[in-house]
C-alpha cells in the first residue's frame, strides 16, 4: 500500500518515463514505478534511513541537499521530475519549482494543505498552530517553513507563467471526496499538483 | 577451522571472522603488455578467497586493494597474529562482505611487496631482483592482470567488484574496460583522478625516498640497505592527508610526553611520536620501489583524460550498478570528488547511489566500522545477493 497522494501520482506516469524523484524517502514510488512501469531515474534524498532503505531494495539514490538546487542534472533531461510533500521544508520553494521545470519536461508536486478545513479550525478557533496527519510536527521542531494552500500555490504557477495540467485532492489515506474536489482550499488536506512551462 | 585449533592464545579468533587464513598463489605465464609499453613475460599473484564459490560460480567478489594494501583483506594468518587483515570490519560471517553468501577474492597486485610479482621479486632475465627495474604498471595493468586471475579462478562474471581509494579507481577501470565481467561495483573514497594537491603530497613522499643516501637508484638491496628514513618520511606525509584535523586534534591534541617542553628536536609533541612510530613500522615492512611504483599508478589514473576530459564518455561502456561512499572529513579524496563521479554517472545514464557518510576519521574512514557505513553496505550487497539469487551457504 503507497501513502494517497503516492497512488495517484502513480496513475499520472507514463510507461517508461525517465524519473527524477526529489525527497524520495524510502523509495517505495521509484521501486514500484520501475517494476510495473519500467520507469528509469534517480531518488534524491538526504534522510539517512531513507537512503539505507532506498539502496536496500536497489533503488538508484543519491545523497543531497535540495536546497543546493538541482545544478548537475542537465536541462531536459527527465520526463518528469517528482516532489513529494517537500516542498514546504525547502528553503526556497519558488526556485524549487523552477530547477524541477528546467531539468524536467513536467512537475508534480505534493504538500500539505494549510487551509484545509480542520487546520482552519486549530488556527482560526482554537488559535493553535495546527497539528494533524499531514502536518504532524510541533510549531517549534517542524522542518516545514513555507507552508502554503492551493490557492497560493496555483498564484504562484500563475505568476511565473506555469501550466497546471492536473490537479487532485488527498484527504487522510484515500483520495478526496467530491467536496474536496470542488473546493480544494476548504477541503483538500494534501495539494497535489502536475505542472508544466507553457509552450 | 579455528576452533579446532589448540587455544594457545590469549585471544580466541572471533566468531565473526573469517578465521586462519592460508594465501596462495597463482603463477601465469602468458606476457602481460603493459601501459608503458614493456611487457612482463611471466608473473606470479599471491591471493586469498575467504568463503566458497557457489555452483552457477556467480557469487565471487573482488577486493582491490589502496596504497598500502595487500592480498590480506581479512582473517588471521596465525594465532598469534595481533591484528587480522586490513578489511576485517567489513569481510566475514554477517558482516558487509558476507562471507556466508559470498566467495571473496582479495589479491597482492602486480608490483606490491606481499607475494605479487614486484621489485623485490627475482627478475630472471638479468638474474639479480628486479628493483627499480620493475616496470612502471598502472590501474589498467592491474586490472587485466586480475582479469587472468578470475579466469584462473573460474569466475566468468564478479557479483561485485569493491574498493576503497585506489583500490576503488580499480572497480572504475573494471566497470569499463570489462563491464561484462562485473555485475556490480563499489568505489568508496575514491577519486576520478588526483588533484594537484594529491600529486603533490605524493611528490614529496616520492623525494622523500630517493633522496634517501641508502636509496642508491633504487639498488639498495644490492648494498644490503634499505632506504628506511626516506620510506618514514613518505608514510608519515601520507599519514597525515588520511586524518582529519578534528580526528589528530582529538587523539593528540598538543599533548606532550612528558610535562614540559625540552626546547629541543626530540619528540615531545604526542603527534610526533605516533608519526614516527607509524613511519618506523611501515619502513620495516614495505618496499620502497613499490611505494614509488603505486604513487605513480596513482598520478596516472584519468580515464576522462582520453576522452577529452569527458568522464561521462568514460564512463560510457559501465554496465553495472554502482554505489559510490564518500566520507564528510576525508581531505585527501573529499566528498566532491565522489560527487563529481556520481554526477557523471547520471549524465551517463547509469544506476548509481551515493552516500556521503558522517565520519571524524578523515580518508581513513573507509577502512574502519561505522553504523551507518555498514548498514548501507550491507543494504547493498544484500541487494547484490538477492538480485543475483545467491544463498546462504549452509
Amino acid at each position: 500500500m503507497m501513502r494517497a497522494d503516492l497512488e495517484l501520482i502513480y496513475d499520472w506516469v507514463p510507461q517508461g518515463a525517465h524519473v527524477l524523484d526529489l525527497a524520495c524517502g524510502d523509495g517505495t514510488l521509484l521501486e514500484t514505478l520501475s517494476q510495473q512501469k519500467n520507469v528509469s531515474g534517480y531518488g534524491l534524498e538526504i534522510a539517512p534511513d531513507g537512503i539505507t532503505a532506498c539502496i536496500a531494495r536497489g533503488v538508484s539514490v543519491i545523497e543531497h541537499n535540495l536546497d543546493d538546487g538541482l545544478g548537475a542534472f542537465a536541462d531536459q533531461s527527465y520526463d518528469l521530475v517528482i516532489m513529494t510533500q517537500a516542498l514546504q521544508a525547502l528553503r526556497r520553494p519558488d526556485k524549487m519549482l523552477d530547477e524541477m521545470l528546467r531539468v524536467g519536461k513536467e512537475g508534480i508536486i505534493t504538500f500539505p494543505n494549510f487551509a484545509y478545513w480542520r487546520h482552519r479550525v486549530h488556527l482560526g478557533i482554537r488559535g493553535y498552530m495546527p497539528v494533524s496527519k499531514s502536518l504532524p510536527h510541533a510549531w517549534y521542531d517542524t522542518p516545514n517553513i513555507h507552508l502554503s494552500t492551493f490557492n497560493d500555490f496555483e498564484h504562484l504557477c500563475r505568476d511565473k507563467g506555469l501550466m497546471i495540467v492536473d490537479r487532485a485532492v488527498g484527504v487522510g489515506d484515500h483520495r478526496g471526496h467530491w467536496t474536496s474536489r470542488l473546493w480544494p482550499n476548504l477541503f483538500g488536506e494534501i495539494a497535489i499538483f502536475r505542472v508544466c512551462q507553457r509552450t | 577451522m579455528p576452533d579446532s585449533h589448540p587455544s594457545a592464545v590469549t585471544e580466541p579468533i572471533p566468531a565473526d571472522s573469517v578465521g586462519l587464513i592460508t594465501p596462495e598463489v597463482a603463477h601465469f605465464d602468458t606476457p602481460l603488455a603493459l601501459a608503458c609499453g614493456k611487457v612482463l613475460p611471466a608473473y606470479d599473484l599471491v591471493y586469498e578467497t575467504y568463503g566458497t564459490l557457489n555452483a552457477q560460480r556467480n557469487n565471487a567478489v573482488l577486493i582491490c586493494h589502496a596504497l598500502s594494501g595487500h592480498h590480506h583483506a581479512a582473517g588471521y594468518h596465525s594465532l598469534e597474529d595481533p591484528k587480522p587483515g586490513w578489511w576485517d570490519a567489513h569481510i566475514g560471517p554477517g558482516k558487509s562482505i558476507d562471507t556466508n553468501r559470498f566467495f571473496v577474492v582479495s589479491l597482492n597486485n602486480l608490483g606490491g611487496c606481499h607475494g605479487s610479482t614486484g621489485p623485490v621479486s627475482h627478475n630472471p632475465e638479468t638474474g639479480r631482483q628486479w628493483g627499480p627495474d620493475f616496470p612502471m604498471v598502472t590501474v589498467s595493468d592491474w586490472v587485466n592482470s586480475q582479469v587472468r586471475l578470475a579466469d584462473y579462478l573460474g569466475i566468468e562474471r564478479f557479483a561485485a567488484a569493491v574498493g576503497g581509494s585506489l583500490g576503488g579507481m580499480q572497480v572504475m577501470q573494471w566497470t569499463t574496460a570489462y563491464p561484462e565481467r562485473v555485475a556490480n561495483a563499489v568505489v568508496i573514497a575514491a577519486t576520478p583522478r588526483l588533484s594537484a594537491q594529491n600529486i603533490a603530497f605524493n611528490e614529496v613522499a616520492r623525494q622523500a625516498i630517493r633522496s634517501d643516501p641508502e636509496f642508491h637508484d633504487g639498488w639498495y638491496a644490492e648494498h644490503d640497505t634499505v632506504p628506511r628514513r626516506g620510506l618514514k618520511l613518505a608514510r608519515m606525509v601520507g599519514h597525515i592527508t588520511y586524518l582529519s584535523e578534528d580526528a589528530m586534534g582529538t587523539k593528540f591534541g598538543r599533548d606532550l610526553r612528558t610535562n614540559d617542553l625540552n626546547f629541543g628536536y626530540e619528540v615531545e609533541f604526542q603527534v610526533e611520536s605516533y608519526l614516527r612510530y607509524q613511519g618506523d613500522t611501515f619502513s620495516n615492512s614495505f618496499d620502497a620501489n613499490t611505494y614509488l611504483l603505486m604513487t605513480k599508478a596513482l598520478d596516472y589514473f584519468d580515464p576522462a583524460a582520453i576522452h577529452g576530459g569527458d568522464l561521462a564518455r568514460a564512463l560510457a561502456p559501465a554496465q553495472c550498478p554502482f554505489l559510490v561512499v564518500s566520507f564528510t572529513t576525508d581531505w585527501r579524496f573529499p566528498p566532491p570528488r565522489s560527487r563529481e563521479l556520481v554526477d557523471a554517472m547520471v549524465s551517463a545514464g547509469k544506476p548509481v547511489s551515493y552516500v556521503n557518510i558522517d565520519s571524524p576519521h578523515g580518508h581513513d574512514a573507509f577502512l574502519l566500522p561505522e553504523a551507518r557505513y555498514q548498514a548501507i553496505f550491507s543494504g547493498y550487497m544484500s541487494r547484490v545477493a538477492r538480485d543475483l539469487g545467491i544463498r546462504e551457504a549452509r
